[in-house]
């Protein structure tokens, strides 16, 4: 098949007025004749179905939490950005479309993008009329603050909570349906499968997690809201029941998979202590606003701050070296992402990490608190300060604190359309599941926006067309389809509980994120990822002889659900390394050491590679097919990014 | 796996299901780091049963990060632990030493029933923010976002309330699981701000009810749920609920009837 992103014709800026008026409308007395099934209720799903229910459609909700409030968007600290330039500093929606198309190095599609800016300034909106407590100035408006790869204030803020007041807000406005009888919300049910018939996606397979009930439920549309995939690492910064598997299993249903190499490594976060521990926990981008980042500039300094013989406050000015606000004075400790943590990397691999383990740079507070004073410091990243606290029992208000990055966010997800239509029809993908708007790196403050973007302003829209088209003839479960699909999961589910090997399911995903952070992680090469396949394929094979899984089905079985995800995230990591591969440029996120520039900056090869990778699964353990989407641009120039 | 030095004693609450009767089993957790998260601890005591093909203890947890309000856990007779101002994910080994006795249980109110061993069913929490936690905006048609100044302090004091995670363990604390530290958290963020004044009176009765209808006890301004909230919510938020509440019974019952569903 051929990709078409069905990018609307016309200037840029006109596509989506012009778009919006082009699609269907379901007239409002016929939309209850409508169901619709959203799986994940974090930005994205809560803002879909608060909106879907509002205009009259029929909705189900489905999370694997015990309630939807817990949707790992709440974890997100910094902001949201938004184009409304109330700080007069010059920015607009062309500046954060540019901006993003930049940070994301020019892999991602303009379309969407100049979209995403355009409603950006209407979610702002939405949520204040919420009562969202954003940050504000004393004359009661709006607060603004900077986040890396922009030179304007645009990010809008709830301390260091922004997320959660945004999923609170997003949530309530979900209750507001589920009270109103539009939404119905299904909690601790994990989705499975999605059931096609003539190649629509006409609903999902689920389980409950209570009772291991393994129910089928049809819709005319499948909305997939269930967020990246950055625990194919094992530690990340993600929630630790965040998963691939419902896009997974979409995926091997048929919807192509997009640029999955393209992860993102977050660079402050709290350093690793030992092999206890489970996930890593961020220190906010907005800490880059106040902090300076550093190392100590000779190797025999590193030495002995790693012994402890040497404190960090007593090491002088001239024998510290800032790195990014030498290597980048324009943008200085507020470069984007990726190039924040390949300096920290560079850093630690010269020698100059500190830290017991070697493997940190400082991330420092004390002029701040000298130019700002600690109150105010406490009043802008007090929560921040106090998890670090708690974490490593050191206090950042008086030495520095130690940071370095970590697997944070995955650009890479469901191939969607200008539509957020997968190559399924009737299943679309939203927020970080999809792939679409980030490129190959994602700036700062700019999921919580891509999340209520897709949910309150964009589908809304498009799914009212692909409804119109089809009819609201009813999709019923007893379609022999649904009892086929149930049967694969049901299958699927025995085998996995057959399972009464040797080791544990945390033992393999651990070590597959051993395997993915060595060979896919900050730099990749030929030879690494090569070695990396082989690994992979072998730890598949191994699980699926030696794994341990306890317990039944008719239970609540968390062996059972690990033991599923591991599965999944197994066979995706074989993909990530096979699209890692492919790309023999660097770009963004995705390093590939045999692709850079004089001064070890990601080189991209734009005559080869300026298209997303769109893969298709050919079945089990077959080679997926590469498919790919060209892009072209025609607001902006390509050009090797610069922030120097 | 584990690479600490401390060795402990475990008396972990096992129920299999709401229908049968639980009880304390004991289990060892040894070489356990300072450095690990109390849920990390329950990782390695977990890892090492399923590996004598027993069943692991199962508890909540998600984001580990504090945050996300799913980790619970009653810890030595303190909901989230001994720790002021943290979550049980948040909470560290350090503050045990070597040898000793944790008794863990789950969260003991009527209103929250056993799902299985540690782990709670909240659900009484989300039809209580269903029946009226919100301000009723459809998405669109709403003012530009400066076209509502708040003053610094009400945002600021909004915000406060606003940061309940909806974990329990107000309730938890509280010897008449009561909720109300929960519910008038959400009543008083959005009975402060401008954007909440129009259902305001709505609002705290309809929740009410709702808190009343799911067997949560009354308020005896004793004040464990306040020393025990992992965010730090104030007393006096149940004092600005009960304002609100008395005078919508009292003043309001007309507008209040006109605005309900």
């Amino acid at each position: 098949m051929t990709l078409d992103a069905k990018i609307p014709q016309g200037p840029l800026a006109e596509k989506w007025s012009k778009h919006k008026f082009d699609l269907k409308l379901v007239n409002p007395a016929n939309k209850r004749k409508y169901d619709i099934i959203i799986v994940g209720t974090g930005l994205a799903g809560a803002s879909a179905a608060a909106t879907l229910g509002e205009l009259g459609y029929n909705v189900k909700a489905f999370c694997f939490q015990d309630s939807p409030r817990r949707a790992h968007s709440i974890a997100a600290q910094g902001g949201i950005n938004a184009a409304k330039n109330y700080q007069n500093d010059g920015d607009s929606v062309f500046r954060l479309f540019y901006d993003t198309i930049k940070g994301g190095d020019y892999r991602a599609r303009e379309s969407n993008v100049h979209r995403l800016a355009e409603v950006s300034v209407n979610i702002i909106d939405q949520c204040v009329a919420q009562g969202v407590p954003f940050a504000r100035e004393y004359g009661g408006l709006l607060d603004n603050r900077s986040f890396g790869g922009s030179q304007v204030s645009r990010t809008f803020y709830a301390r260091g909570q922004t997320g959660q007041q945004l999923l609170l807000g997003a949530y309530s406005a979900l209750n507001r349906q589920i009270h109103a009888g539009k939404v119905k919300m299904y909690t601790r049910h994990e989705m499975l499968d999605v059931v096609t018939i003539d190649g629509h996606a006409k609903g999902i397979v689920t389980r409950n997690m209570l009772t291991g009930a393994i129910d089928t439920h049809a819709g005319h549309a499948v909305l997939l809201c269930t967020g990246g995939y950055s625990n194919v690492f094992y530690l990340s910064t993600n929630a630790i029941g965040s998963n691939v598997t419902a896009a997974w299993r979409a995926h091997k249903r048929g919807a192509f998979f997009g640029n999955p190499c393209y992860t993102q490594i977050h660079p402050t976060c709290i350093p690793v202590t030992g092999d206890h521990q489970s996930k890593l926990t961020l220190m906010s981008e907005s800490l880059r606003n106040d902090g300076r980042v550093w190392a100590p500039k000779t190797v025999e300094i590193a030495e002995q701050l790693r012994k402890g013989t040497l404190k960090a406050d007593q090491v002088k000015e001239d024998d510290r070296d800032y790195f990014l606000e030498r290597k980048y004075p324009a943008f200085g400790n507020l470069v984007p992402r990726d190039v924040a943590s390949r300096n920290a990397k560079e850093m630690v691999e010269e020698g100059k990490g500190v830290g017991g383990s070697g493997f940190a740079v400082f991330l420092d507070f004390a002029d701040a608190i000298k130019r700002l004073g600690e109150e105010t410091v406490k009043a802008k990243y007090g929560n921040l300060f106090d998890m670090y606290i708690q974490i490593t029992d050191e206090n950042p208000y008086k030495q520095p604190m130690r940071i370095y990055p970590a697997v944070h966010y995955t650009m890479g997800g469901l191939w969607v359309d200008y539509n957020l239509s997968t190559t399924i029809p009737g299943l679309y993908a939203l927020g970080e599941c999809n792939f679409s708007d980030h490129g190959a790196n994602r700036l700062g403050a700019s999921a919580l926006m891509q999340g209520l973007s897709d949910g309150y302003f964009v589908i809304p829209y498009t799914l009212g067309d692909y409804l119109a088209k089809i009819g609201p003839k009813k999709v019923d479960t007893n379609h022999p389809a649904f009892a086929a699909t149930k049967k694969d999961v049901v299958d699927h589910v025995n085998k996995l509980l057959a399972l009464k090997g040797t080791k544990t399911t945390n033992e393999y995903h651990r070590e597959l994120g051993h395997i993915m952070w060595e060979y896919c992680g900050m730099a990749r090469t030929d030879e690494g990822l090569r070695k990396a396949k082989g690994l992979i394929q072998a730890l598949k094979a191994d699980f699926w002889k030696n794994a341990i899984v306890t317990g039944e089905n008719e239970e609540v079985n968390a062996s059972l659900e690990r033991a599923g995800r591991v599965a999944d995230f197994i066979e995706l990591g074989e993909l990530m390394i096979d699209d890692a591969l492919m790309r023999k440029e660097s770009c963004g996120g995705h390093f590939r050491v045999e692709s850079q520039t004089a001064d070890g900056e990601a080189l991209r090869d734009d005559e080869n590679f300026a298209f997303v990778a769109a893969w298709e699964f050919k079945g089990e353990n077959q080679p997926e097919e590469l498919h790919k989407e060209q892009l072209t641009f025609e607001a902006v120039h390509l050009s090797q990014r610069n922030y120097a | 796996m584990s690479n600490g030095n401390m060795n402990l004693t475990l008396k972990v609450w096992r129920q299999k299901n709401a229908q049968t009767s639980g009880k304390f089993v004991s289990y060892k957790a040894e070489n356990i780091s300072p450095d690990m998260s109390f849920l990390e601890m329950l990782d390695v005591v977990n890892e090492s049963l399923t590996h004598k093909g027993d069943e692991p203890i199962n508890f909540d947890h998600d984001c580990r990060e504090g945050i996300c309000g799913m980790c619970s856990l009653y810890i030595n007779g303190h909901p989230h632990g001994p720790k002021r101002g943290i979550t049980t994910c948040q909470l560290h080994m350090r503050t045990f030493h070597d040898g000793e006795t944790i008794t863990i249980e789950p969260w003991r109110a009527e209103a929250f029933p056993i799902v299985k061993d540690l782990a709670v069913d909240r659900s009484a929490f989300d039809r209580i923010q269903q029946a009226g936690g919100y301000v009723s905006v459809n998405t669109g048609g709403v003012p530009d976002g400066n076209a509502i100044p708040i003053p610094k302090v009400i945002a600021d004091e909004a915000f406060n309330s606003a940061t309940c995670i909806g974990c329990g363990a107000c309730v938890a604390a509280c010897k008449n699981a009561s909720a109300m530290l929960f519910v008038s958290a959400k009543i008083t963020q959005l009975g402060l701000l401008p954007q909440g004044q129009p259902e305001r009176y709505r609002r705290v009765q309809s929740m009410v009810a709702q808190m009343d209808e799911e067997g949560f006890g009354s308020c005896t301004n004793t004040g464990a749920c306040e020393a025990e909230c992992p965010k730090e919510i104030k007393l006096t938020n149940i004092a600005r609920m009960n304002n609100d509440y008395f005078s919508a019974k009292l003043f309001r019952e007309d507008e209040v009837h006109e605005q309900g569903h």
